[in-house]
């Protein structure tokens, strides 16, 4: 149903919230003087804050701006996912702004332009807004992603990033003009519709399928379209790493499961394959390709491949429950990947930043507390039972094995086992190796949200269940005509 | 009561065990052997009600322990004349030794372990003795073993003290793998491990029949016989009988309380026990205690020859153990249930003397066990002499036949023999014969013990002699009490256990099948059968005092003369080689083998680390991958959308 | 034009024609060794798109490209490929190693959309189905129609555009501003707002000793 443009403002507001409060962020940054980065910063997260208030306390169903704009209770789940992402985030960054001399007021504000993009993707429910918010995103998170430019590596990073992702948009203009040509519209509902009463399947159209899902798979960087992802998480700043493996994956991932799931309905059966070859694909490669590194951020850039693809075996089985396990999954690799780079940034010893695995070790002895939590962490990212990461796999799991595809369910156990190595390598030098000495004294903040996410990842159990009523009410959102 | 009873040394291990360290040793030995006593005066009341009264046997709940579908196993207390004899036997040993240890354990640092585990032992032991079923009562059988392991291997800086601790507990894996066995076949056969139930079915037992066995008709006697040799061969290796008994002599190496307690008075009994349990069990089966009762009688004699010639103080009394089990096995073998348990009665207390002696005076010789390097110690150690020599007389059975003048052993080991000889049993002068001349070995190897250490002169080194030493009271006290029960446990309750009070006193808990007389017909053996054992004892002690006290010289004579035989009984008929050859070295040769090639090259080559070998390359192979290059990436992404188009393409296509 | 025909005759020829020429010097943009060179086929590329749209009757947006592409970011380019001493050569050695699987890959790609595309039609009831036509010039001016949905119907598309140069330039400050801390600049409102009490120190110098 549509609605009025009165009421698709209202529909808008937090969107408008966070247009409005980057560019006078943009403003106080530029003149303020002194500490107007921490200022622009706490701001930032105040305003991230209040337009997620508004996102819970004014739901509105419905499509607005001629069905290019789409509310519903799927949208506000993730939306809520990637405003904590983004909100996270910059709380993290403080302190590495502080020591990295990673000072700059343009980052809050690039943040916040990038999680607008991304709230956009979700909200898109036409191919143009799709674009429109992608390029929104991308081209904020290009930025950041070199934004510190005197290092060579976080500019080589953002050069590739910058590359590759026009070369994916290319691929996605190309797979939706092709959409385009055979359908006649560029909107989710005229799309499937146009499926649905063409007399038969063309060819064509699947070609354009295969070229948008090229392009969105670029984005939460599954296999073969993930190639990007070590080199740029580890070249990056720490803080942008962060941001990039948590909020534009619940963006990206919203995105997918909005147009396979509304736009090409029809045609569930050719996604289904598409989604489990690069679910396959995701997973299998994360897991291997992820015990060679020693480098931890490359190693989360692995892990995330990994984990965007066991989200993925929920998207393929094509249900409901399907739908359920994705936005639970989402949710818990945010909070896990949160609470890890919470870690990363932690990981300081006298002389600054490391970022070698085997640089943890003993870390058991000297901060028993961070090595704790840490060890919970990846036991949870490794999906041992009973942590949330074991709840994660098992909904996806589960929703595969009722959609029939076994082979799928059984691929994925037998990566997560594999990929259990890594996470267990850690631990083990954790706990078992020769002390290296302490860490500096952890920053409140990345304290807190690494305390935060080690307790919901221990006790996942005691919300699962209302977690899982809302992700059922957000996976409803597709199946309730 | 029975609560407090078992539950009371469990106490103290927890706190000893737990919090020994904060309480401090003195704290941890009085508050073990306070609560010891507490549970020993608490038995000694429930025997007088129980045995000696007229109080009905009884279930005392504990909890519901499981409920898996027709298994169901109760925690409980099977309260009757069997089990409240054995609280006393294992409680006033256990007290005792208590007591002893606070003395002798003195310059031990690690004090509250020690009685931490010797509570858990006493515990372990109470489960044992009052368990309901068989689960229950194998879970005493392995808390006992772990207890036993622990002990045993107390020193654990010494390797023998590690080595023994080991043997014992692999060897008693062995027979406790029979026992689960046993307890399987008794849960196939009569549907239960309740020992109510299967009493119950046993009576209606038909040993004519078919038992399903994995679809397989066994005969009913075949099946029963097999389940009884089962149950026994955990009593074989819990009771040290041939050829599980390796462990035994080995296990010496543990303190002497340890030897006292365990390996002589309570542990090494519960085969006894157990059989005697089941008495209801092994009546169905003729053969299975044919079995008993020729392995009781080997052991019996084996024992005997191989204590003959040993010189460490301690085995040869763990031999003598050994030995007297044996011929509790007879007793069992030939359907005198009340012999076996008269004689495990008295034999805790005349042994654990002998140990808790012998103790006293490697405690006076600065810790030699050697018997070579003792000698004329009789008048520095008086007390400890004449408590040894209580324990000779008794163990050898030093008494007046026909009169009811005797020590505890000699009521008790002539009723076993005299029974033996009685029985209708096929082997019955086998086993007979068997045990009067071990009767004699016996006699021969205490006295020899005797003279070696108190008389003579002396053969430790002067400074040694220097520092011999009268133990202190709280070593000497409990001696004195085992002693008066050494002397005087045979003639007060042997009317109890094996006489006219015998179905007053035992009630329902032991089981004879119909027809066996043995408890009428023993009275009316043969004057000389009934003098046999006397006679036995005094020829041994004569030809002890002839060859240690009259002409020194002869053992060594004898020794060189017969040097096979010698040998042969010095090493122990040289069971440890036979199976370090039969066992040991296969399957050290077998773990070799396993490690080198079936590890080493299958394992590791194609299972779990040759996967994550190969894991390893593709993982090698997938980061080469990530070259760095931007066309590489930007490669692999057009390959990506080429393939998918492609699979697209042919799969509409087919 | 008529809708739902296919195109032919002459402007079937043109059409094939800029087409043609328009993917030619696509082809030569990656291919020529001098940058300068790639530059110009680029402005030729973008030539034969504009003309493509003058031949769809989009002459509004056939003009902006040439102004905005030809005429700004392509000499824009232009300066920066001729300020900057790229050599294409070496940059390109690894590919030429991976070039022949890589044609090959693209060739299968491109035979692959040939057979598929080549085989089917859009077919008229789709073409049809376009929402908003480019209407008659005596009816409606170009760019007036252009005006009425841009600002009515893709108001939310034409401000999330907004945003997205927004971006843009920040991300360009951000990446580009230096603030360099060693050279000196001139604030003139500073210079103005100086008096001579903070700016001028009275000393007093004893004789033969200097400051």
């Amino acid at each position: 149903m549509s609605i009025d443009l009165n009421s698709g403002l209202i529909a808008l507001a937090p969107e408008l919230v966070i247009v409005l409060g980057a560019v006078s962020l943009l403003m106080i940054g530029v003149f303020a003087t002194g500490s107007g980065v921490r200022i622009v910063n706490g701001l930032a997260v105040a305003i991230l804050i209040f337009a997620g208030a508004l996102v819970i306390l004014m739901p509105t169903d419905g499509t607005a701006f001629n069905d290019a704009f789409v509310s519903d209770s799927f949208t506000r789940f993730m939306k809520i996912l990637t405003l904590i992402g983004s909100a996270v985030t910059l709380v993290m960054s403080v302190g590495f702004a502080k020591a990295e001399r990673f000072d700059k007021f343009e980052f809050p504000v690039l943040i916040m332009l990038a999680t607008l993009g991304m709230m956009f993707m979700i909200s898109a429910n036409s191919m143009l807004s799709l674009y429109m918010g992608l390029e929104l995103q991308s081209l904020a998170l290009y930025v950041v992603a070199a934004i510190n430019r005197d290092s060579v590596r976080a500019t080589e990073a953002g050069l590739k990033y910058f590359v590759l992702g026009a070369l994916s948009s290319g691929m996605l203009l190309y797979g939706i003009s092709l959409v385009y040509g055979y359908t006649g519209t560029v909107e989710f509902e005229g799309i499937a519709a146009a499926v649905t009463n063409g007399e038969e399947r063309q060819l064509g159209l699947l070609f354009g399928l295969v070229f948008v899902l090229a392009g969105l798979a670029f984005k939460i960087s599954a296999v073969p379209f993930h190639m990007w992802t070590p080199d740029v998480y580890e070249g990056a700043p720490t803080p942008v790493t962060a941001f990039f493996a948590a909020a534009p994956k619940m963006a990206a991932m919203a995105l997918l499961v909005r147009v396979v799931m509304d736009a090409f309905e029809p045609l569930t059966s050719d996604w289904q394959q598409i989604v489990a070859f690069i679910a396959i694909a995701s997973m299998v490669l994360g897991s291997f390709a992820a015990i060679g590194q020693s480098n931890i951020k490359r190693l989360m850039a692995y892990s995330s491949i990994g984990h965007m693809g066991f989200a993925l075996v929920g998207l393929a089985a094509g249900t409901q429950a399907g739908v359920r396990g994705v936005a639970i999954y989402m949710l818990i690799y945010l909070a896990m990947t949160l609470g890890a780079f919470a870690f990363i940034l932690a990981m300081r010893r006298k002389g600054g930043n490391f970022e070698n695995i085997s640089d943890l070790a003993g870390l058991s002895s000297t901060n028993p507390l961070m090595a704790t939590a840490l060890t919970v962490l990846m036991f949870s990212l490794a999906g041992i039972p009973p942590l949330a990461g074991f709840w994660a796999k098992w909904y996806v799991f589960l929703a595969a094995i009722e959609a029939d595809l076994y082979a799928l369910a059984i691929i994925g156990v037998i990566a997560s086992v594999v990929g259990a190595f890594y996470y267990l390598r850690i631990i083990k030098i954790m706990w078992f190796d020769e002390p290296l000495g302490r860490l500096e004294p952890v920053q409140g903040e990345l304290g807190t949200v690494l305390g935060v996410s080690t307790v919901f990842t221990l006790l996942y159990v005691i919300v699962a269940g209302p977690v899982e009523a809302y992700a059922e009410v957000a996976a409803r959102a597709f199946f309730a005509g | 009561m029975f609560h407090l009873i078992v539950f009371l040394p469990l106490i103290g291990f927890l706190i000893a065990g737990l919090f020994g360290r904060s309480i401090g040793a003195k704290a941890s030995e009085y508050l073990t052997t306070g609560l010891l006593y507490v549970s020993a005066v608490l038995s000694w009341i429930a025997f007088f009600d129980f045995g000696l009264g007229h109080e009905e046997a009884m279930v005392v709940p504990v909890m519901t322990w499981m409920n898996v579908g027709s298994l169901a196993v109760d925690w409980s207390f099977r309260i009757d004349t069997l089990t409240v004899v054995m609280l006393v036997v294992v409680n006033t040993v256990s007290a005792l030794v208590h007591t002893y240890s606070i003395g002798y354990m003195h310059h031990d640092p690690h004090r509250p372990r020690f009685f931490a585990y010797l509570s858990l032992f006493t515990f372990a032991m109470l489960m044992l003795v009052t368990s309901n079923n068989l689960v229950q009562m194998f879970f005493g059988w392995e808390g006992v073993g772990l207890a036993s392991y622990l002990l045993i291997g107390f020193w654990y800086k010494k390797p023998s003290a590690n080595a023994a601790a080991m043997k014992a507990f692999i060897v008693n894996r062995v027979g406790d793998f029979g026992f689960a066995l046993g307890i399987f076949g008794i849960f196939l056969l009569f549907g239960s491990v309740n020992f109510d139930t299967i009493f119950a079915n046993a009576r209606q037992f038909d040993p004519a029949g078919d038992i399903d066995f994995f679809g397989y008709a066994v005969p009913a006697a075949t099946a029963i016989t097999a389940t009884c040799l089962l149950l026994f061969m955990g009593a074989m290796g819990k009771s040290a009988q041939v050829p599980l008994h390796t462990w035994l002599p080995d296990a010496m190496e543990g303190p002497t309380p340890v030897s006292a307690l365990i390996h002589a008075a309570t542990m090494v009994t519960a085969g006894v026990v157990m059989v005697a349990r089941l008495s209801p069990i092994f009546e169905l089966s003729t053969t299975a205690l044919v079995v008993v009762t020729v392995v009781g009688a080997i052991t019996a004699f084996f024992a005997a020859t191989v204590g003959l010639v040993q010189n460490d103080i301690k085995r040869v009394i763990a031999y003598s153990t050994c030995s007297q089990l044996g011929y509790m096995f007879v007793a069992l073998g030939v359907g005198a249930y009340g012999a076996a348990i008269f004689h495990l009665f008295t034999h805790a207390f005349f042994k654990a003397l002998l140990f808790l002696g012998a103790g006293s005076v490697i405690h006076a010789v600065s810790d030699e066990q050697d018997m070579r390097y003792m000698g004329g110690l009789r008048k520095h150690i008086p007390a400890t002499y004449w408590m040894m020599i209580i324990g000779t007389i008794a163990l050898t059975g030093v008494g007046i036949p026909f009169t009811m003048i005797g020590t505890a052993g000699f009521f008790s080991k002539d009723i076993v023999i005299e029974t033996a000889f009685a029985s209708h049993s096929v082997v019955s002068t086998f086993a007979f014969v068997m045990l009067v001349i071990a009767a004699c070995f016996t006699s021969f190897y205490s006295w020899r013990l005797i003279f070696m250490t108190f008389h003579g002169t002396p053969r430790a080194t002067a400074d040694v002699m220097h520092h011999v030493h009268e133990s202190p009271w709280v070593m000497l006290a409990p001696l004195f009490v085992l002693a008066a029960g050494a002397l005087f446990a045979g003639v007060l309750f042997k009317e109890f256990f094996y006489g006219h009070e015998y179905a007053e006193f035992w009630k329902e808990a032991l089981f004879v099948a119909g027809g066996n007389e043995l408890l009428e017909e023993f009275h009316h053996v043969p004057a000389w059968v009934a003098l046999s054992p006397f006679i036995a004892m005094i020829v041994g002690l004569l030809v002890a005092y002839w060859f240690y006290i009259r002409s020194p010289g002869m053992p060594k004579a004898l020794a060189q003369s017969q040097s096979g035989l010698y040998k042969f009984l010095l090493n122990k008929w040289y069971f440890d080689e036979l199976y370090d050859f039969l066992f040991v070295r296969p399957a050290m040769w077998l773990g070799r083998f396993l490690w080198k090639r079936g590890d080493g090259t299958v394992i590791d080559g194609m299972g779990p680390d040759g996967i994550s070998a190969r894991v390893v390359d593709i993982t090698n192979r997938v980061v080469r991958l990530q070259s760095g290059y931007l066309y590489h990436y930007a490669f692999a992404m057009l390959i990506g959308v080429a393939a998918l188009v492609t699979w697209m393409m042919l799969g509409s296509a087919l | 034009m008529e809708q739902g025909a296919l195109l032919t005759g002459l402007p079937a020829a043109f059409f094939y024609l800029f087409a043609f020429v328009a993917v030619a010097a696509a082809l030569m943009v990656v291919s020529s060794r001098n940058p300068v060179h790639s530059v110009l086929y680029l402005i030729l590329t973008f030539f034969n798109a504009s003309a493509l749209f003058l031949l769809t009757g989009a002459e509004f947006l056939a003009m902006i490209l040439l102004i905005v592409y030809v005429g700004a970011v392509a000499v824009l380019f232009l300066f920066v490929v001729m300020m900057l001493d790229i050599d294409f050569a070496e940059l390109r050695t690894g590919m030429l190693q991976y070039a022949p699987i890589g044609a090959l890959v693209g060739l299968v790609l491109l035979a692959e959309l040939v057979i598929v595309l080549g085989g089917s039609s859009f077919g008229p009831e789709t073409v049809g189905a376009i929402a908003q036509p480019i209407p008659d010039l005596a009816i409606r001016e170009n760019t007036a129609a252009l005006g009425d949905v841009l600002y009515t119907e893709y108001v939310f598309f034409f401000q999330l555009a907004g945003l997205v140069l927004l971006v843009a330039m920040i991300g360009a400050i951000v990446l580009t501003l230096h603030h360099r801390r060693d050279v000196k600049r001139q604030d003139i409102s500073r210079q103005v707002a100086r008096t001579p009490e903070t700016s001028i120190e009275v000393v007093e110098v004893e004789s033969g000793k200097g400051i």
